[in-house]
C-alpha cells in the first residue's frame, strides 16, 4: 500500500509538471499583459517594470526562470498586488478555501451516498421521488444563480443566515456558500450510488446474502454498500475538480476571501505570477486527493489492490 | 418417513407492465427428510422460480400465494425479517452460478462466518474455526490460506465449493442446490456430485437438485419431478421415470440425453420450442409438441394425478407405457 502511494506520487510529478508548463505558455498567448487596464504607464516606467519582472527576457527563459523559482519554492511576486508575493496571497487564502472546500466535499459525499442509497432502497416509492427531485434542482441551478437565491430567502427575508461575507470562526457564515458548492455535487453522487445501488441490489452476491438470512440491513451495510461505493469513489476525483472550479464562483458570490477570489482577478489582471500560482496549488489539491481516492478504491475493490 | 417441507398450491406470478406471467402454477409436492429430490425441466419451465418463492427471494416484481411448509413453518408470505430465522439456518440454498454469487468485495472468511454469527451466536473466533473446519470438509485445500482470500482468486470449482460450504454452515435440514454444477467443467462436476452426495447423508440433509441434467439426476436423486410450463407434469422414483416414463415430455428429456449404454442409438430432441408463458396453449400446455396427442389434450387440461403404484403421478390422458410404444413404433 505504501509503496503504491509513493509510486502514485512520484508518477504525478510529471504531470504536475506538464500542466504547469502548458499553462504558463497558454497564459502568456493570450492577448494584453499585466500593466495594460488603468492608467497607461509611460514607456520609460512600463520598461523599467518589465524588466523587474522579467517580462522582457525571451519567453522560453522566463520559462526557465519561473520553474527554477517554483524548484526552490519561490512562487514569484504578484503583478496586481504590489506588496505581496504569491505565496504570501496563497497563504492568507488558503486556510479558508480549504475550510471551505473541504467541508462542502466532505458534506456532499456523504448525504450524497445517502440519499443515493435511500433512494435506490425505496426505489420509485416517495422518498425517492423526493430525492430525485432535489438531485434534478442540484444538476440544472447553476451555482450564481443558486448562491443569490439562497441569499435572497435565508439572508434577506428569512434572516435567518448571513447573506455573505465572512467573519473569523463563524460557522454561519459557512452555511450558505457550503450548501451552494455542496448541492450538485451532492446531486452527481446521489444518481451514481442510486444507479450503482441498485444494480448492486439486484446482483447474485447480494441475493446469496439475503438467503443466508442476514437481515436488510446488514445486507445492505456489508455486502452492498462497498461494491455500489466503487463508481462514486472513482467519481470524486473528478468531482473534486468541479467542486473546486465551484468554490472560485462560490468566493465571489460570498464575497469570501478565499483564493478563488484572487483566481479570478488575476486571470482578469493578467496577474502572470498569481494565476500560475494559483493553479500550481489547485493542481496538487486535486492530485493529492486524486491519490487518496485512488488508495480507497482499492480498498474497495480487492482485484485493484496489488496491479 | 416425515416430511421436511410440504408444498401445497405454490403460485408465482410477475407483475410486467400491464400484463402478469404466471411462472409457477399449482405445484404440490413434498420433500422428506435426508431424500435427494430432482427438479428438471427445460429453461423456464419454473424450476428456479418455484424455490426462489419459498426462500422470498423472489425479483421485486414476484408475489407468490399457496403454501410451502416447513414442519409448522408457513415460508410463504413471512415477512422478510421473520425469514431470517429460518433462511440460512434450516434451509439453504446454492445458486446456478458460482463466479457470481460470491461477494466480491469480502473475504471468503467473512463471508462464511458470517452466517454463523447470526444464526448460531457464536464469536467471530468460534465462526472462524468452524468455517474453516467446514472448507476442509467440502475438500478444499489449505483452506486457512484460502479463507483468507477473495472470490477472484478461487478457480469456478473452488468457489462452488466455497458456495457449499457455506450453505452447510447449520447443517440445515432443506438444501437447495439450483444447477450447482452448470457452469463447472465435466471433472469438478463429477467431484462436485460425489460432495453433495456424502455430505447430505452425513448431516441428514433433504437435497432439492434443480438440474438440466438427466445424467445429474441418475446419478443423486431419489425421486424427481419434472416441470413443464410452470408446472409439474410427473413425479415419482428416479427409476421408475427413467425405465417407463409415463409423460410424452419425461420421455422427450429421457431420449434427448446421450446414454453411454445405447451410444448407437441416434439422440431425438424434443420436437418444438418450448412454451411462451403468456401464451400457454388451451389444454395440455405440451400438445404442440406431443406425439402422443388425441382430442382430448386439446380441450382440458390433464390433472397431476396418481396412477398404478409406487407413488407415482402424471398430468397426461394418455393411458400407455411410452418407451415400450416408441420403440415398436
Ligand atoms: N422478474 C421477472 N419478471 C418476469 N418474469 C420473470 C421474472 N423472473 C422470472 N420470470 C419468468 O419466469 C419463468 C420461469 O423462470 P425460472 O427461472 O423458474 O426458469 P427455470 O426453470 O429455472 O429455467 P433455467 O433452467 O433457465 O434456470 C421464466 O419464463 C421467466 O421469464
Ligand atoms: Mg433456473
Amino acid at each position: 500500500m505504501l509503496r503504491y502511494a509513493f509510486r502514485r506520487v512520484l508518477s504525478a510529478l510529471p504531470i504536475a509538471f506538464i500542466a504547469v508548463t502548458v499553462c504558463f505558455f497558454i497564459l502568456r498567448l493570450a492577448p494584453g499583459g499585466p500593466f495594460d487596464t488603468g492608467r497607461p504607464l509611460p514607456p520609460n516606467v512600463l520598461a523599467n517594470v518589465r524588466a523587474y519582472y522579467n517580462l522582457d527576457q525571451p519567453l522560453f527563459t522566463q520559462y526557465l526562470l519561473y520553474i527554477g523559482g517554483v524548484l526552490r519554492g519561490n512562487l514569484g511576486p504578484s503583478m496586481a498586488f504590489y506588496d505581496f508575493n504569491v505565496s504570501q496571497l496563497l497563504a492568507i487564502g488558503l486556510p479558508f478555501t480549504l475550510t471551505l472546500g473541504f467541508s462542502a466535499f466532505v458534506i456532499a459525499t456523504f448525504v450524497g451516498v445517502l440519499a443515493g442509497m435511500v433512494s435506490a432502497v425505496y426505489q420509485n416509492k416517495w422518498p425517492d421521488y423526493v430525492l430525485v427531485l432535489a438531485v434534478m434542482i442540484g444538476l440544472v441551478v447553476p451555482n450564481f444563480l443558486m448562491g443569490a437565491l439562497l441569499q435572497l430567502w435565508f439572508g434577506v427575508y428569512l434572516r435567518w443566515l448571513p447573506a455573505g461575507g465572512w467573519v473569523t470562526g463563524s460557522i454561519t457564515h459557512l452555511v450558505l456558500p457550503v450548501t451552494v458548492l455542496a448541492w450538485p455535487h451532492a446531486a452527481r453522487i446521489s444518481r451514481l450510488m442510486r444507479g450503482s445501488m441498485i444494480e448492486v441490489l439486484g446482483t447474485n452476491y447480494v441475493r446469496t446474502a439475503k438467503s443466508k438470512g442476514l437481515g436488510s440491513r446488514l445486507v445492505l451495510a456489508r455486502h452492498a454498500i462497498k461494491p455500489a461505493m466503487i463508481p462514486v469513489v472513482s467519481y470524486l476525483g473528478p468531482g473534486l475538480s468541479y467542486l473546486l472550479t465551484g468554490s472560485i464562483v462560490v468566493e465571489q458570490i460570498f464575497g469570501l476571501p478565499g483564493i478563488g477570489r484572487y483566481f479570478i482577478s488575476a486571470a482578469l489582471n493578467r496577474d502572470y505570477g498569481l494565476v500560475l500560482g494559483t493553479t500550481l496549488f489547485y493542481m496538487l489539491l486535486i492530485l493529492v486527493l486524486n491519490l487518496i481516492v485512488d488508495l480507497v478504491y482499492a480498498w474497495l475493490d480487492p482485484k485493484v489492490r496489488y496491479s | 418417513m416425515e416430511n421436511v417441507l410440504e408444498i401445497s398450491d405454490l403460485n408465482v406470478s410477475f407483475a410486467l407492465h400491464n400484463s402478469e406471467v404466471h411462472a409457477v402454477r399449482d405445484l404440490n409436492f413434498s420433500l422428506r427428510a435426508g431424500e435427494t429430490l430432482a427438479v428438471v425441466g427445460e429453461s423456464g419451465s419454473g424450476k428456479s422460480q418455484s424455490f426462489l418463492s419459498i426462500m422470498g427471494l423472489l425479483a421485486r416484481n414476484g408475489r407468490a400465494t399457496g403454501s410451502a411448509k416447513m414442519g409448522d413453518v408457513e415460508l410463504v408470505g413471512m415477512p422478510p425479517r421473520q425469514l431470517d430465522k429460518y433462511r440460512g439456518k434450516d434451509i439453504a440454498m446454492i445458486f446456478q452460478d458460482p463466479m457470481t454469487s460470491l461477494n466480491p468485495s469480502l473475504k471468503i472468511k467473512r463471508q462464511l462466518s458470517e452466517v454463523l454469527v447470526k444464526h448460531q451466536n457464536y464469536d467471530e473466533k468460534k465462526a472462524l474455526k468452524e468455517a474453516i473446519e467446514m472448507l476442509e470438509r467440502v475438500g478444499i485445500p489449505s483452506p486457512e490460506r484460502r479463507a483468507n482470500a477473495y472470490p477472484h482468486e478461487l478457480s469456478g470449482g473452488m468457489r462452488q465449493r466455497v458456495m457449499i460450504a457455506m450453505a452447510l454452515l447449520c447443517r440445515p435440514k432443506i438444501l437447495i442446490a439450483d444447477e450447482p454444477t452448470t457452469a463447472l467443467d465435466v471433472t469438478v462436476q463429477a467431484q462436485m456430485l460425489d460432495l453433495f452426495r456424502s455430505l447430505t447423508k452425513d448431516f441428514g440433509t433433504a437435497l432439492v437438485m434443480i438440474t438440466h441434467n438427466l445424467g445429474v439426476v441418475a446419478g443423486v436423486a431419489d425421486r424427481m419431478m419434472v416441470m413443464y410450463g410452470g408446472r409439474a407434469v410427473e413425479t415419482g422414483h428416479v427409476d421408475d421415470l427413467f425405465y417407463d416414463p409415463r409423460h410424452p415430455y419425461t420421455l422427450g428429456l429421457l431420449s434427448s440425453t446421450p446414454n453411454p449404454a445405447e451410444r448407437a442409438k441416434r439422440l431425438t430432441p424434443i420436437e418444438g420450442l418450448p412454451p411462451s408463458l403468456e401464451h400457454l396453449p388451451k389444454g395440455c400446455a405440451f400438445n404442440p409438441r406431443c406425439k402422443f396427442r388425441f382430442e382430448k389434450c386439446f380441450e382440458e387440461r390433464p390433472p397431476l394425478e396418481p396412477f398404478g403404484e409406487a407413488e407415482r403421478k402424471k398430468a397426461c390422458f394418455y393411458e400407455g407405457q411410452l418407451l415400450a410404444e416408441e420403440r415398436s413404433a
